[in-house]
């Protein structure tokens, strides 16, 4: 399953944010970084996606919205949140319409901080983001075999 | 049948998309060069490929998708392996039409809003781009008496020189098929368009994989249809086609990467026009001279 | 009684008779009756035909009793026209019927005198056509009697005059056999006549102003047509002494210049039967009239006259200036119609233009006049003829049931009414897809153009074939989506005699694709040798076999995918609406926060074509084209 690892696909998210995580993470992917090196693409359609990459809060509108993108997505998955909003509601916590972070709505597997989140961190964490990936890779496939036996 | 038509039947069946794959990776990684980017390896597409086959099998509705994907490559490795036989080429052209009746069937079948628009933008592709490659058929045959792609392999001359129209015309719609800008209206290679993932839009895992691979496998029977152009009995005659097929491919990576997408309805004017006058004219001064 | 007068007196005797029977469970067993006579004498005709070892047969050359009939009838049918004309205030109608007649009334009795000649002639196109008129028409009828029950369930404002109209259909079918069987000029031309008079009292059926209007659209412009062939049939007979088919043909393969003329004014008269370019739109026009009678005048019938007497003529058009009229208009209605067709939303109007361009596939394949034009137009017919009339039946069931015939009211009608789409989906298969046989006749006919160097030909039948396939592949595409407005199936009202008919006919339109090959080499390369002494293969028995057979494989393909990945494990998901689904595939929640019903419909490039502007345009240009020619070949045989 090792090349697995090279060929992540991002699904992209910006919630209730100031967008400043949105920007960041737009950055990272964008031709500048060459992120497609690594074979990551950011794909916009979950139904394709294999990384859902989450920015910003969760508030009451969005929330079925995530939870749709989420199930859309085929296993195994990975979902990162990215940015103190998404990681817990951050400075908008105690709005009227905010429910917090991301893991209100869905299980989240990374979370990487910061207000705006650095480059540096959006980085390290699709890495780890990466190795999970793998590694559920492997979960699974081992699963279909001991089923298929 | 001879033992060389199987031959390279088999070779297209076996190597098509390996061979489809790697361009598929050259064409990624030209594409990166030229916006001046390292790019992934060229080993990139056989990756997801794997990847898209080892997720699990998603499909919307129902199965039904799945059925129409996997007619729609068979159908294609059909059209493909009539042409590399050496039979007759308006045969394997029509079973290509027929193929990519099967790709809008399946994009059209869930009735979901990204996936039909973009089928309804493919089928108007269809529509742009078969006059050409009938005409282009044509071409050949009045060169050389026969619709018989082994005969029409083994001439004395190189049909380029007498066929630039339809090979100009060719070209043209090749940056249709191989989904390229300016004409990638139903779903390019790029991320973020204005339909999502365009006729893709609908399909995960292992439909996704199967219409890929498809797509190689037609790449492949494409270029091999530019070969043509240049093939003949003689021996150094297959340099000059991989050459001319490696030069039609770097052109269309050019243009995916210096033209932004055009209106469908631009599109239609233009190809036609381009196949009106390129391959009209040209089969106006062949018929005079024949 | 030889069967072939049987054929051409006993619809006709059918017909008064079906008008008095009010009692309506008689009056359809009499029509089944009728019409299952009908297609045992048509079988029976082409056993004696086949047993006397396929030679032409020929008979009745003494007829002076029935010439008198038919010019009675004629001058009948003359003051039956003038008197609906002024009835409903078309004078000028009148003029197109009375003149004709009267020219031939004078020819008959003033004329110079006829050599003696068979006037009743049997062979192979004559065979084809019988067993066309005989099995598609006889279904065509068996399914009218069920489908005027639902018709006037769901047209209540319409007076039901189903006697009359069942009476029209089976005058129709005499009237055809009439036209393929005689050889003699004079006859084609009455029959010819009461066809034109048919067509127009079954498109008036509705006695709506647009019905009335609509039919006399269409009488006027095959009474023209009427009146040109009449004059060429007179003229030919007065300069030859002649009024036979077959020596008009062999006057014409030999160049002679009394068959110019005629050979024209025929011609142009089979273009406005066959509805090409500037005469099209009776044919559209035609549609308002109830189901079975557009079948009839699209597939079996009527249309179908014209190009027969384009096949009769076709050796005799090879290369000349007629034959270039012909081809010409042929490949540009060909282009145009499905140009036109890709704009329509309606169904039937749909059908109307397609056959309209496949019609003028035929008719340009006849203009061209070689062996391989004249098998790509006989298979076409034939393919035509099948899918058309199944076609048309089914769009009339569906809109008895589902209250329209818009293609985007069908979205989903597989799931709701399966077995009708069905037959709706092999019916649109056989017109263009490759496992259907069209697409071999296309090929054949494409091959026999470049042959020619018929470079606009060619340039048509390219384009034309694509264009041609956006409109058939669209309105497919509508009928296997998956339904936004809910899946239920609805129940059936088709009556059994119609679902027989459409059982028949797919039936018939996989055989057709099956054995064509048998069909080709039995059948129609005698016909071409019939026709022109001589003839090669234009597909190679083996060629042909081999398409078959991959053909065949293309057809299974579906079949086996789905079957194989009907049993795999997936996991379903919504289709992608940005997320904003509700819960189904069917809404979504707009910017409003309010939930939005999902419409998908499909491209139609309206703005883009403008349909009354390009039908204006190419009216133009194909009449222009038209009356050039026909200047000169008159100026180049009168001067």
């Amino acid at each position: 399953m090792a090349k697995v690892k090279r060929s992540p696909w991002v699904l992209h998210y910006d919630g209730s944010s100031c967008n400043g995580c949105d920007i960041e993470v737009l950055a990272c992917l964008t031709p500048v970084y060459d992120a497609e090196r690594f074979g990551i693409i950011n794909t916009g359609d979950p139904l394709q996606a294999d990384i859902f990459l989450i920015t910003g809060g969760i508030n009451s509108q969005n929330q079925p919205v995530v939870k749709q993108l989420y199930e859309q997505m085929s296993n195994p998955k990975v979902v990162v949140a990215v940015g103190t909003c998404a990681c817990t509601g951050g400075i908008f916590k105690e709005c009227y319409n905010i429910k917090g972070g991301v893991d209100t709505t869905i299980p989240v597997d990374i979370y990487v901080p910061g207000c705006a989140a650095r480059p540096q961190s959006i980085i390290d964490g699709l890495v780890q983001a990466i190795n999970l990936f793998e590694k559920r890779c492997d979960d699974y496939a081992y699963q279909l075999n001991a089923e298929g036996q | 049948m001879t033992i060389v038509n199987v031959l390279s039947v088999v070779c297209f069946i076996v190597f098509g998309p390996l061979i489809g794959g790697l361009l598929s990776g050259i064409d990624r990684k030209l594409s990166a060069r030229m916006q001046g980017r390292i790019g992934p390896s060229v080993l990139q597409p056989f990756y997801d490929i794997k990847k898209l086959l080892n997720k699990q099998r998603i499909d919307i509705v129902d199965t039904s998708m799945s059925g129409l994907l996997l007619s729609y490559m068979i159908l294609m490795i059909m059209s493909g392996a009539i042409f590399f036989s050496g039979s007759d080429i308006l045969m394997s052209v029509f079973v290509l039409s027929t193929a990519s009746t099967f790709l809008y069937f399946a994009a059209i079948v869930t009735s979901s809003p990204y996936n039909s628009i973009a089928a309804s933008r493919e089928l108007v592709q269809i529509m742009t781009y078969e006059p050409a490659v009938l005409l282009a058929c044509v071409g050949f045959y009045l060169v050389t008496g026969t619709f018989n792609v082994g005969a029409i392999s083994q001439t004395d001359s190189v049909l380029l020189w007498q066929l630039p129209g339809f090979f100009i015309a060719f070209v043209f719609i090749l940056t249709i098929k191989m989904r390229k800008s300016p004409f990638d209206i139903s779903g390019g290679h790029h991320a973020h368009q204005e339909l999502v993932q365009g006729i893709t839009t609908e399909m995960g895992a292992r439909n996704l994989a199967i219409f890929h691979i498809a797509e190689w496998y037609e790449n492949v029977f494409l270029l091999g249809f530019v070969a043509l152009f240049a093939l003949n009995k003689n021996l150094w005659s297959i340099p000059l086609a991989v050459v001319l097929v490696a030069l039609v491919f770097f052109t269309e990576v050019l243009i995916d990467n210096v033209s932004a997408r055009m209106k469908m309805k631009n599109m239609l004017r233009i190809t036609w026009l381009v196949t009106l006058f390129a391959a009209g004219l040209n089969l106006l001064v062949l018929m005079l001279v024949h | 009684m030889p069967i072939t007068v049987f054929l051409i007196v006993f619809p006709f005797l059918c017909a008064p008779f079906i008008y008095c029977i009010k009692e309506p469970k008689i009056r359809d067993h009499i029509m089944y009756a009728g019409v299952a006579l009908i297609m045992a004498a048509v079988f029976l005709l082409a056993g004696q035909w086949l047993a006397n070892g396929t030679k032409v047969m020929s008979y009745y050359p003494e007829t002076d009793m029935i010439d008198h009939i038919i010019l009675v009838v004629e001058i009948g049918l003359m003051c039956l026209i003038t008197f609906l004309s002024f009835k409903y205030r078309k004078y000028w109608v009148s003029l197109l019927s009375i003149i004709p007649t009267l020219l031939i009334a004078w020819f008959e009795l003033k004329g110079p005198e006829m050599e003696t000649m068979n006037h009743i002639y049997v062979d192979h196109l004559s065979i084809l056509m019988c067993l066309i008129i005989g099995f598609i028409g006889g279904l065509i009828i068996i399914y009218a009697v069920g489908y005027m029950y639902g018709y006037h369930n769901h047209h209540k404002e319409y007076a039901d005059r189903r006697q009359y109209f069942f009476a029209l259909l089976f005058i129709f079918i005499g009237a055809m056999f009439g036209f393929v069987l005689s050889s003699n000029l004079l006859w084609i031309d009455l029959f010819w006549e009461i066809t034109s008079v048919c067509s127009f009292l079954l498109i008036g059926y509705t006695k709506t102003e647009e019905a009335v209007n609509n039919s006399f659209r269409a009488l006027w412009m095959n009474l023209l047509g009427g009146t040109v062939l009449a004059f060429g049939i007179v003229y030919f007979g007065c300069s030859v002494g002649t009024v036979s088919i077959h020596d008009l043909v062999l006057f014409g393969n030999m160049q002679n210049a009394a068959a110019v003329i005629p050979i024209a004014c025929i011609a142009f008269a089979a273009l406005t039967k066959a509805a090409q370019m500037p005469f099209s739109t009776w044919l559209m026009g035609a549609m308002v009239a109830p189901t079975p009678s557009s079948a009839l005048l699209h597939s079996a019938t009527m249309v179908k006259a014209g190009i027969y007497i384009l096949l009769r003529l076709a050796p005799a058009m090879r290369g000349t200036l007629t034959g270039n009229m012909v081809s010409f208009v042929g490949g540009f209605t060909f282009f145009v119609a499905s140009i036109l067709a890709i704009s329509q939303n309606d169904g039937k109007r749909v059908l109307a233009f397609s056959t309209i361009s496949n019609l003028g596939l035929m008719v340009a394949c006849c203009g061209v006049g070689m062996p391989e034009t004249i098998w790509a137009a006989v298979f076409l017919m034939m393919f035509h003829s099948i899918s058309k009339s199944l076609l048309f039946q089914t769009v009339g069931a569906v809109e008895n049931r589902i209250g329209s015939r818009d293609i985007e009211n069908m979205h989903g009608l597989l799931y709701r009414l399966p077995s009708l789409a069905t037959f709706m989906f092999i019916g649109i298969a056989g017109m263009f897809l490759a496992p259907f046989g069209m697409l071999i006749s296309k090929w054949s006919a494409l091959k026999a153009a470049v042959d020619d160097g018929n470079i606009l030909l060619v340039l048509f039948i390219a384009f034309g074939s694509a264009t041609t396939g956006l409109y058939w592949t669209k309105w497919m595409g509508k009928l296997i989506s998956r339904s936004h407005r809910g899946s239920a199936k609805t129940d059936e009202i088709t009556q059994k005699s119609q679902k027989l008919s459409l059982r028949v006919h797919a039936g018939m339109m996989i055989m057709l694709c099956v054995l064509l090959p048998i069909i080709s080499q039995v059948f129609v390369d005698p016909l071409l040798i019939e026709m022109f002494g001589t003839y090669t293969d234009v597909l190679s028995l083996p060629i042909l076999i081999i398409m078959v057979v991959i053909f065949l494989f293309i057809f299974m393909v579906p079949v086996v995918a789905f079957t194989y990945t009907r049993h795999q494990e997936s996991s379903v998901k919504l289709s992608y609406m940005s997320g904003v689904n509700v819960g189904n595939n069917n809404q979504f929640v707009n910017s409003l926060g309010h939930n939005n019903k999902l419409w998908l419909s499909n491209l139609y490039f309206t703005d883009f074509i403008r349909p009354e502007r390009t039908m204006k345009l190419s009216q133009l240009i194909a009449s222009g084209w038209i009356l050039i020619l026909f200047c000169m070949i008159l100026g180049g045989t009168i001067l």
